[in-house]
């Protein structure tokens, strides 16, 4: 030691390790993983949410599709020879397997969760090349897969903890056929018969469902449903993350509540017999999910903030015609997978300005 | 809207690099380097024509003697950076990778200097003097793009220009030099903006600090005031120092795609450039010598040096007493823009800004995933392009595509990179879009 | 029960006759007029579409050999028999059959060139090129990455020891590799020319000797001995391909190229696959 204090010898770099390779050298500690993470952690709000209404089962639901997706995914790699390990820990397939979990109703068999996660892995992505390459958001797909292959399994759900004492016509809601499923806010709504105009039989006809006490237990999250859906506190708890994180572009989420809410507001007022109030479509069904976690979903997303502003709206309308007009109680998936098609368009249309274009005549004079 | 009525000024788009490494040599004054043995001034330091060689192997140099006479308008002379015997031409290692030409000075030691040009008085001299001064003196831009000052200062008379912005930003995270400059010799950065005002014929005059630089704002901001140059504030944001964002940030204007700052009213230099002119016109002496900094976490003193030309990069890391270990690469120039080197001996020019050594952890491992769409690249761009688009356009040779996505426009910041998720290649695909696209356009 | 079959057997067979008569209305009116013999030609082509040709494509080609603007011939593709056949069918002369073949004037493998630069970017010979020169000391000889095996649609180039390495017989000559190699060291010679000067490089003499054990030295040795065969432009010798005569495997031997930059093509193969880890004295 005394001795290299006496004579401070300078180590000078031989060279022979030099790296070159293009500018910048420096880069973000951001990893697509990290971003997968980030989406998983604001995930939990909704499934927290979703146990503590439907209980551990919704748990069992959840674990058990992620785990098929990551199995799927791993299955597709090692056949069509793709990095397995890389391809598993980017996270992609679990974000998309607790997604389609937190999309399906508590009480589902095993085989739903496997027929989801073939599905959404296979068909919603790795035939069109991985991550990244996929036009439709893989959870829309499966979910929409599942809700036209198994209509019965997918739009029965039990009920949910608390709804005996919080409802007062909790018979309305508690189907006749046995103890322990219930209908979705949105069924019933879906099954009564529309009534044109607005007279006093058109304002009654949704009293049953639509009212101020019952859309705060909606709100809440307690109502029929998958198990990520029902409870909008917690789902708005897990679009602060995704935001405070840069994860989700803000117009998304907004512009779809909004469109919805404006369209069957229009139509409440002048038809209140044909669809509920703005609030009651806000608060029930899948929206409020699929707006923050669905729709929103990077790959499958414009790029640009106005593309998701013209997406967002497309989503809404869509959504709104089939919730009001269709057949099906719910319309989000549709929606968003009808949109999803349309994303190269949008990005097209939406390419905004580069610098030095704006003020070019202005300049050059 | 009234750019001016905020306090802080900055331009769309663009990133906030999280580790700047700029504390690592802020606070060291510049030092400057003792006389080396061994100089290899390379020719061509400055954009354009390289300079006619004026001396042989055998001759003897003084300081500041004329090494090599300017070929054209684009071209700009160069000194000895002392007194001694030129050994040989030689080839080294040039700062883009390629080997170039290069005089090689062996020193004598005794740093004879030729006396000094006479002392300018500027205020009442015309610009025609000025910019022959600048031009006798191998001024170049000192920013990197090493560009003839003199010649960015005489505008086309078509071009009409009013406002000289100065470039105080220093935006690349690890450099330090301009703004220990602006620190420690403030009058001759305002001195050399005062004197390039007068050959411009205006007195718009901006230096644009970033505000993490608040001492330094304050010392200029004192002194500023005889020189009639405004101190603007922008905010810590890459590339705040890069000209058209520069101009955008200051005065609201958009340089027009594919056009030159002088298309937006405005020239664009350099802080240490303005010192230069200010030495050129006011001391007399010729281009020799720059403050650069040497920097990079393996670095056992990172510091601020004042540099001859020529000096081999080696000798300026022996300065700052040697590396902790082994770096995995060396940059010339800030980690954003600057050009990694193969060799140590490559020498410093008057475009060096900084010398940058990274660790070998540091010198990122080549990867490329997939694009998730994340659209930060998008978030990122200072010139609102789709790095995205052009890259997916590139891997599939359609530069055509990326050629209407724009990608001529491209700075090659890194910002787009350096944000980018899956740490794809975004800018080295768009410079071979752009290399292909300009050997397209030739034939 | 009938009279319901009848009607819905009567509607739509009115149905169908009516869209055919529309269908073949429009089918009349907007006509495209096609030769057949365009057709049979584009059969005939081997249907690569490799561009060989200097048309868009076989069916391209087809239509320009048809109209006359191209001989049969032009096909690097395909064999003199099937030449033949579309020349028959046509009633034309089959056209001269300048069969090419791609040659990489570059003998620079990992054991013979000092690799200097440790380079860490996309895997692309264009690309790596722009950063500080591509990975290999030499800046005209080959880089390496494979961008002319990833265009040729024969599979005929495979990469040995960082180096691009032809396989003749399955080259078509089509000169797609020499279009995508951003240094030119590709060249389109005379099929069957069985010597080549491995070297692509102008620089001096000593410049190539740092950064290559195999350059050519521009000696002119082999242009003393044979100046109908080679020409030394600068400091690099070439084959003369275009002088009618070309070079025997005997005249290396007569020539004794100091570095073995002038090699016959069977023993550059050789030396890149059968015995790699050899390397010229």
């Amino acid at each position: 030691m005394d001795e290299n204090k006496n004579t401070p010898e300078i180590m000078l770099p031989t060279g022979e390790s030099l790296v070159v390779s293009s500018s910048p050298h420096l880069s973000s500690s951001d990893r697509t993983s990290y971003i997968m993470g980030k989406v998983l952690l604001a995930l939990i709000f909704p499934a927290a949410a979703g146990i503590w209404y439907f209980g551990w089962r919704a748990a069992w639901v959840i674990f058990l599709t992620a785990v098929f997706c990551i199995g799927a995914e791993a299955l597709w790699c090692k056949v069509a020879g793709k990095p397995v390990k890389a391809t598993v820990l980017d996270g992609s397939a679990a974000v998309t397997g607790v997604i389609l979990g937190l999309n399906m109703p508590p009480e589902v068999p095993f085989y739903v969760p496997l027929l989801g996660a073939i599905l959404a892995i296979w068909i919603g992505k790795q035939v069109f090349g991985g991550l990244g390459y996929n036009p439709f958001n893989p959870a829309v797909v499966a979910r929409v897969g599942l809700l036209i292959a198994l209509p019965g399994i997918m739009t029965l759900s039990p009920v949910p903890r608390g709804m005996d004492q919080n409802y007062p016509n909790v018979k309305e809601f508690r189907t006749p056929v046995d103890a322990v499923t219930c209908a979705t806010p949105l069924s019933i709504v879906s099954a009564s018969p529309k009534i044109k105009g607005n007279d006093y039989y058109a304002q009654k006809n949704f009293e049953k469902v639509d009212t101020p006490a019952l859309v705060k237990e909606y709100f809440l999250g307690c109502k029929g449903g998958s198990i990520g859906e029902v409870c909008i506190p917690a789902i708005l708890l897990g679009a602060l993350v995704l935001i405070g994180f840069n994860l989700i572009n803000w117009r998304v989420p907004v512009c779809y509540a909004g469109t919805v809410a404006i369209i069957t507001g229009i139509v409440n007022y002048f038809c209140p017999g044909v669809t509920p109030s703005p609030l009651f479509h806000l608060v029930t069904g899948g929206l409020m999910f699929a707006a923050v976690f669905m729709a929103t979903d990077m790959v499958t997303c414009p790029i640009t903030g106005t593309g998701c502003v013209i997406f967002a709206f497309g989503c809404g309308v869509i959504t709104s015609v089939i919730r009001i007009w269709g057949n099906y109680p719910e319309g989000v998936s549709f929606a968003i997978l009808f949109m999803n098609a349309l994303v190269p368009l949008i990005d097209k249309w939406s390419r905004h300005r580069p610098f030095g274009y704006r003020h070019r005549k202005e300049a050059a004079k | 809207m009234n750019k001016s009525s905020r306090s802080v000024m900055t331009f769309k788009n663009g990133i906030h690099p999280v580790c700047h490494g700029k504390e690592l040599s802020e606070a060291f004054p510049v030092q400057t380097a003792p006389l080396l043995e061994r100089y290899t001034v390379t020719v061509a330091q400055n954009a354009g024509k390289s300079p006619q060689l004026v001396v042989n192997p055998g001759d003897k140099v003084k300081k500041y003697q004329l090494l090599a006479r300017a070929d054209g308008f684009v071209s700009a002379n160069l000194h000895s950076p002392t007194s001694g015997e030129v050994r040989a031409i030689i080839d080294v290692p040039g700062p883009a990778g390629v080997p170039v030409k290069a005089v090689e000075i062996i020193s004598d030691g005794l740093d004879e200097a030729l006396p000094p040009l006479p002392s300018i008085d500027w205020k009442n001299a015309d610009a025609k003097t000025l910019l022959d001064r600048i031009a006798e003196c191998g001024i170049v831009g000192m920013g990197g793009a090493s560009f003839p000052t003199h010649v960015k200062l005489s505008p086309p008379p078509e071009k009409q220009v009013d406002t000289l912005i100065l470039n105080g930003a220093e935006c690349e995270p690890f450099l330090t030099a301009d703004h220990r400059l602006m620190l420690e010799d403030p009058e001759s950065v305002l001195a050399g903006a005062a004197i390039m005002g007068k050959i411009l014929g205006t007195d718009r005059i901006f230096i644009g600090i970033e505000v993490n630089k608040i001492n330094a704002m304050s010392v200029l901001q004192e002194k500023a005031e005889p020189y009639g140059v405004k101190i603007v504030p922008l905010k810590v944001q890459y590339p705040q120092g890069s000209e058209k964002q520069l101009i955008d940030a200051i005065t609201g204007r958009q340089v027009p795609s594919g056009g030159l700052p002088m298309d937006a009213r405005c020239v664009v230099q350099n802080a240490g450039t303005a010192s230069a002119v200010a030495r050129a016109v006011i001391g007399g002496l010729p281009l020799i010598e720059r403050i650069a900094t040497v920097t990079g976490r393996v670095i056992k003193k990172p510091g601020n040096w004042k540099l001859r030309i020529g000096t081999p990069v080696i000798e300026a890391i022996r300065l700052a007493e040697g590396v902790t270990e082994e770096p995995g690469k060396l940059i010339l120039g800030g980690p954003m823009m600057g050009i990694s080197q193969t060799s140590f001996d490559v020498p410093v020019a008057k475009s060096t800004s900084g010398i940058l050594l990274l660790s070998r952890e540091q010198a990122v491992n080549y990867t490329s995933g997939n694009c998730i769409r994340c659209g930060r690249c998008v978030q990122g761009c200072p010139m609102r392009l789709l790095p995205c688009a052009i890259a997916a356009a590139v891997e599939s040779y359609r530069f055509d595509l990326a050629q209407k996505q724009h990608v001529m426009d491209c700075l090659e910041c890194g910002a787009c990179a350096y944000v980018c998720p899956a740490k794809r290649p975004l800018v080295q695909h768009n410079r071979r879009a752009k290399a292909e696209i300009r050997r397209q356009m030739k034939k | 029960m009938l009279h319901l079959v009848l009607i819905a057997v009567i509607t739509m067979g009115c149905l169908g006759l009516l869209l055919g008569l529309v269908i073949g209305f429009f089918a009349k009116l907007f006509k495209v007029e096609s030769d057949s013999r365009v057709e049979l030609v584009t059969e005939l082509l081997p249907g690569a579409n490799c561009g060989g040709c200097g048309k868009a494509g076989c069916a391209d080609f087809a239509k320009s050999i048809v109209s006359g603007e191209n001989a049969p011939g032009k096909c690097p593709v395909s064999s003199k028999e099937q030449i033949t056949a579309i020349a028959l069918a046509l009633g034309i002369d089959a056209g001269e059959g300048f069969k090419k073949c791609a040659v990489v004037r570059c003998g620079g493998d990992k054991h013979q060139v000092a690799r200097t630069v440790n380079y860490n970017g996309v895997l692309d010979c264009a690309s790596a090129s722009l950063v500080a020169g591509g990975p290999k000391g030499c800046r005209y000889g080959c880089v390496g990455m494979g961008s002319c095996a990833a265009v040729c649609p024969f599979g005929a180039i495979e990469i040995v020891n960082n180096l691009a390495l032809v396989h003749a017989e399955l080259c078509v000559g089509c000169g797609r590799c020499a279009a995508a190699c951003p240094r030119g060291v590709i060249e389109l010679v005379p099929v069957g020319s069985p010597v080549h000067v491995y070297c692509n490089s102008p620089e001096k003499g000593p410049e190539k000797r740092k950064n290559c054990k195999v350059p050519c030295l521009g000696c002119r040795k082999c242009e003393k001995t044979f100046p109908e065969k080679f020409k030394v432009e600068g400091f690099l010798a070439r084959v003369r391909y275009d002088a009618g005569v070309l070079p025997t495997p005997e005249d290396i031997e007569v020539v004794k190229c100091p570095t073995g930059a002038l090699l016959t093509a069977a023993r550059h193969q050789e030396i890149e696959t059968i015995d790699p880890e050899y390397s010229i004295k």
